[in-house]
């Protein structure tokens, strides 16, 4: 319950920054006075009670996904609300939990083991399932963000080849867009050449270490095609931009840019509450939403943004240190993904306003302007936090 | 090992979070200028121009407002177009067409719907304005002209163009600026300087409040007023007498330099160039490639200055010692020099002297004296950079450095002139016609007034200026209160001075005589030409007149020209003799003589040319 503290300081600081017009400031207010209820309502529920019906509540929150593009309300390209009255809800916020849920009563059965193909197949088909859903809506950021349950499934004992491979293709496919296919796949056949001088006195098996070369430069020119072939225009851009390979900041960069240069203005102090230049001449896109950091770093300056990314982090060591702690497997997972949900979170959404990663689309938990997102972060934690209460009634 | 992985990545991110914010917010300053850019916006404010003086106190130039018609398009509500372009004063479809322009330019910011309308248009629009929303006044500050006189050298005010704002980063797009005259000369006394607020702006560049709370605005200060040297109705009284002529005055006073009159013809009128008829005014005047109102004929028009010139030549000959003051020399109606060559001469007593050769206009006189000071020297180069450098000392062949912005050289030839001229060995008969001001010669009125003021002053002038007071306060500038001497001994300029006495009192203006009045002066008639279908065609003289008064002590030193005005005396003389007469006693008691020059016209002169028909000149 120490995280009603972390929980009031935040509201604290959200208030400025949706100050703007007063009906969403309302709103949001009103969001979080209902949040009190849900708060108690979660904690009221017996905790055993989570991680018994974590299926059932998987596949309601499937279906709710599925009814979306028969009910839902489609707002800005994305059919993913639900609207009743003024209110809208997001169902995409609250299947995270769902999710987290399910994934974690999944783990904990009987003779499942991440070493073992077949499962990594089925928990693989449990991530899936919500975010090809999900990317119908379509909302990208929101379906990447299941990709954060691979620090959970390490933890369980996914073999670590799996975190290898998945960042040899990152680096392979951002360095190919970077510098050229060419380039690239010199620079790993010199690589290799290298590794297996030092390593020739223990006689290696050459085979597979020509596999992979083979692997990494077939993927290298595979890269360029995916890049060109498959993916948008706009998200070209985006990661053009974030290489550095051109500069445009009156079109795609415009978010990125004007981002910047509120979070620069902000100086050691900031400009204060309510002074900043850019936040109230509302330059940055989004800046109520997914680019609210960039108010915090105008206003507050570095003192205030960096307190902001200290106090995530150490809510985040929090969450560790209290999974780490539980006795029940379940309830350490779902701790892990809580707290990798909320790292994903912080990490691309913080990375993207001070313009280090490509342009995702999602949220900073506590902070953006949305109900769904903050009942959905508060579902999350508080049911982790009753877990975690319960600790000791096995 | 396993447990470690999300404290690595989250301290990993953390630190490269810190390190981010800290390059941002700490070490990369350039943000803030960008921010400060884009979110603020500056709303000049600006001061009342500087009102101009004449050297009475007489006000020439004072401001008036103007009301410009602005629209913010979202705010347009429907509205009877014809009627209210009725009181706008145009037509419906410019209304209309104006609105879609707004529209196009930002349907957030203001436009300017029509511009300047005046106090009696808007005294009426004011009453209707509230039933068409979206619309508004704005202010602005025109120039209001108190006289119809000296458009040439008050100039205009206009907005600024490109190069303007290329060259001056002070200016913004919009803003008003001085153009030729004093208006240009004195732009940055005049304008003052401007006020400032700081507005924050949003993203649509809307004004959302004052940016902290004004601490950087500024409060405009008003534009200093000048006091020129001009005498306004000396100034009028010129423009009056060159009605239907084509030329210029320029009148000094000796002692100061100070600029009395400065007439070019034809001109306008300063208020053609004000407010919205200024453009088409100014566009028809460009184009007036034959009478030029927009060439100030008194400081940029070289034309030979003829017979004046040879009080010069007089005055180099009696400097160099070449000839004796009562040194006599025949005239046979005129002066053979060379196998072949002679140069005329009108019937006059002979023989003569300095004195009365300037009091007849000599030529041969003149010829010959010229012809001395240049072979004194070993060769005829030698002799005339000599003779140069004295004409030269009377501001001639350079610019004058006074403080208006156009001006001609004139032209003073040098040996090297001659020699890129001459392709063999050439002698001082070969330069014979500079004696007489005529030939290689070229000065502008303001030249020949400022040379006549240094004979007046016996020795040195003052650089001519116009610019008396800046807010009361006399001018300092040492370029206009240093005395710049001539070549000549102040002894030599007695003599000269007497002749040019004699001018009026048995000489070539003896008619011209103002009663009370002790005047110089000197007559000039001068040869040109023009080319007509790449035919060199000789046209009527052009009639010259320099003069000072009074003799001892002179007040007012001045140069007439009157193009294709025939003898020196027929036009400029009597004009001289007038404006002399203004000037000194304040009004004219030869209502004969003004009469008559204002009831002759030279346009059929003017004409000549263009007819495309034969015709006859100096009738």
């Amino acid at each position: 319950m120490g995280w009603a503290t972390i929980y009031s300081t935040t509201l604290a600081e959200e208030q400025p920054n949706v100050f703007d017009t007063s009906k969403l400031y309302g709103k949001q207010l009103l969001w979080i006075g209902m949040s009190f209820f849900l708060v108690i309502i979660i904690l009221s529920v017996e905790a055993k009670f989570y991680q018994r019906f974590a299926s059932v509540i998987y596949i309601l929150a499937l279906l709710v996904l599925l009814g979306l593009p028969f009910f839902g309300k489609t707002i800005a390209g994305q059919t993913a609300w639900y609207s009743f009255g003024s209110f809208s809800i997001q169902p995409a916020e609250f299947v995270k939990a769902a999710a987290a849920l399910a994934i974690a009563k999944y783990l904990t059965g009987i003779n499942v083991s991440l070493k073992n193909f077949k499962n990594q197949l089925q928990v693989l088909l449990l991530m899936l399932l919500p975010m090809a859903l999900i990317m119908l809506q379509p909302d990208a950021g929101s379906a990447l963000m299941y990709v954060a349950f691979i620090i959970p499934l390490y933890r369980e004992g996914l073999p670590g080849i799996y975190l290898i491979i998945g960042a040899l293709i990152i680096s392979i496919f951002l360095t190919t867009i970077k510098f050229g296919a060419i380039y690239v796949s010199l620079a790993i056949l010199l690589l290799s050449i290298i590794m297996l001088y030092f390593k020739r006195k223990s006689k290696p098996n050459y085979a597979l270490p020509f596999l992979v070369v083979a692997l990494c430069i077939g993927f290298s020119f595979a890269s360029n095609f995916i890049f060109d072939k498959v993916l948008q225009p706009h998200h070209q851009d985006r990661f053009e931009l974030i290489l550095g390979m051109k500069s445009d900041p009156l079109g795609a960069e415009y978010n990125t840019y004007h981002s910047k240069v509120a979070i620069g203005s902000g100086g050691l102090t900031g400009k204060g509450w309510l002074q900043g230049t850019q936040t109230t001449g509302k330059y940055v896109p989004e800046q109520h939403t997914d680019y609210i950091f960039s108010a915090v770093g105008e206003e507050w300056g570095f003192v205030g943004s960096s307190l902001v990314v200290l106090l995530f982090c150490s809510l985040m060591f929090r969450f560790w240190f209290l999974a780490e702690r539980q006795k029940s497997p379940f309830n350490r997972i779902y701790g892990y993904s809580v707290l990798s949900i909320l790292f994903f979170h912080f990490a691309v959404n913080i990375g993207m306003v001070i313009g280090i990663f490509p342009t995702v689309g999602i949220p900073l938990p506590f902070f953006s302007y949305g109900g769904s997102g903050l009942w959905g972060t508060l579902i999350l934690i508080f049911i982790f936090l009753k877990l975690d209460a319960k600790r000791m009634d096995l | 090992m396993r447990k470690l992985l999300p404290f690595l990545l989250i301290s990993l991110v953390a630190f490269i979070f810190l390190g981010r914010l800290v390059y941002l917010q700490l070490i990369d300053d350039s943000y803030k200028e960008v921010a400060l850019e884009f979110s603020t916006k500056k709303v000049y404010d600006y001061p009342q121009r500087g009102y101009i003086f004449d050297r009475n106190g007489e006000l020439l130039v004072a401001n008036q407002p103007a009301y410009d018609v602005m629209a913010v398009p979202l705010d347009v509500e429907p509205f009877d177009t014809i009627a209210f372009a009725e009181i706008l004063n145009i037509s419906p479809e410019r209304l209309k067409n104006q609105l879609r322009k707004a529209w196009v330019y930002s349907p957030r910011l203001p436009y300017i719907i029509t511009p300047q309308l005046t106090k009696k248009e808007y005294a009426y629009l004011q009453e209707q304005l509230h039933k068409y929303d979206g619309f508004y006044i704005q202010k602005r500050q025109l120039r209001d002209y108190q006289t119809n006189s000296g458009a040439n050298f008050l100039g205009y005010i206009a907005e600024v163009n490109q190069r303007d704002l290329d060259r001056n980063p002070y200016y913004q797009s919009g803003e008003l600026i001085g153009r030729q005259g004093v208006e240009s000369q004195y732009e940055e006394i005049l304008r003052g300087t401007r006020g400032v607020k700081y507005y924050q702006r949003d993203n649509f560049n809307r004004n959302i409040g004052s940016y902290e709370n004004g601490v950087f605005d500024t409060i405009p200060k008003k534009g200093k007023d000048l006091t020129l040297t001009i005498d306004l109705a000396l100034q009028a009284y010129g423009e009056k007498l060159m009605q239907n002529k084509w030329g210029g005055i320029v009148a000094l006073e000796p002692e100061t330099g100070e600029i009395l009159a400065l007439v070019s013809a034809p001109s306008y009128d300063p208020d053609d160039l004000v407010g919205r008829k200024r453009s088409r005014n100014y566009t028809k005047m460009w184009y007036d490639s034959i009478s030029k109102p927009l060439f100030d004929r008194g400081l940029q028009a070289m034309y030979p200055p003829g017979s004046p010139f040879k009080v010069f030549t007089g005055l180099a000959a009696l400097q160099e010692g070449v000839v004796g003051l009562n040194e006599k020399f025949s005239c046979y109606g005129g002066y053979s020099y060379g196998r072949s060559d002679r140069m005329g001469c009108h019937a006059h007593a002979s023989p003569v002297e300095m004195i009365s050769g300037i009091a007849y206009s000599c030529n041969s006189y003149f010829a010959q004296v010229y012809r001395r000071t240049i072979e004194k020297f070993e060769t005829a180069p030698i002799g005339i950079e000599a003779w140069s450098k004295h004409m030269k000392s009377f501001g001639f062949g350079n610019f004058l450095g006074y403080d208006l912005k156009v001006g001609r050289k004139g032209r003073i030839p040098d040996s090297t002139y001659y020699n890129s001229a001459y392709k063999f060995k050439w002698y001082a008969t070969a330069t014979l016609s500079n004696a007489i001001g005529q030939g290689e010669i070229e000065t502008t009125p303001i030249q020949l007034a400022n040379a006549i003021a240094a004979v007046a002053n016996r020795g040195w002038f003052y650089r001519p200026h116009i610019l008396k007071e800046i807010d009361g306060s006399a001018i300092k500038d040492s370029v206009y209160t240093v005395k710049n001497k001539t070549t000549i001994d102040e002894k030599y300029f007695e003599p000269v001075i007497d002749g040019m006495h004699d001018v009026y009192k048995y000489g070539t203006a003896r008619y011209l005589q103002v009663e009370g009045i002790e005047i110089c002066g000197k007559t000039g008639t001068a040869e040109n030409f023009t080319r007509i279908d790449g035919e060199r065609k000789q046209l009527t003289d052009h009639s010259i007149f320099v003069a000072f008064a009074p003799k001892d002590n002179p007040k007012i030193a001045l140069a007439v020209f009157v193009e294709n005005g025939g003898f020196g005396a027929r036009y400029a003389g009597k004009i001289a003799s007038l404006m002399v007469e203004k000037y000194l006693k304040g009004n004219i008691s030869r209502t004969d003589l003004e009469n008559w020059i204002l009831t002759h016209s030279l346009e059929e002169e003017y004409a000549k040319p263009y007819s495309g028909e034969e015709f006859k000149i100096n009738q």
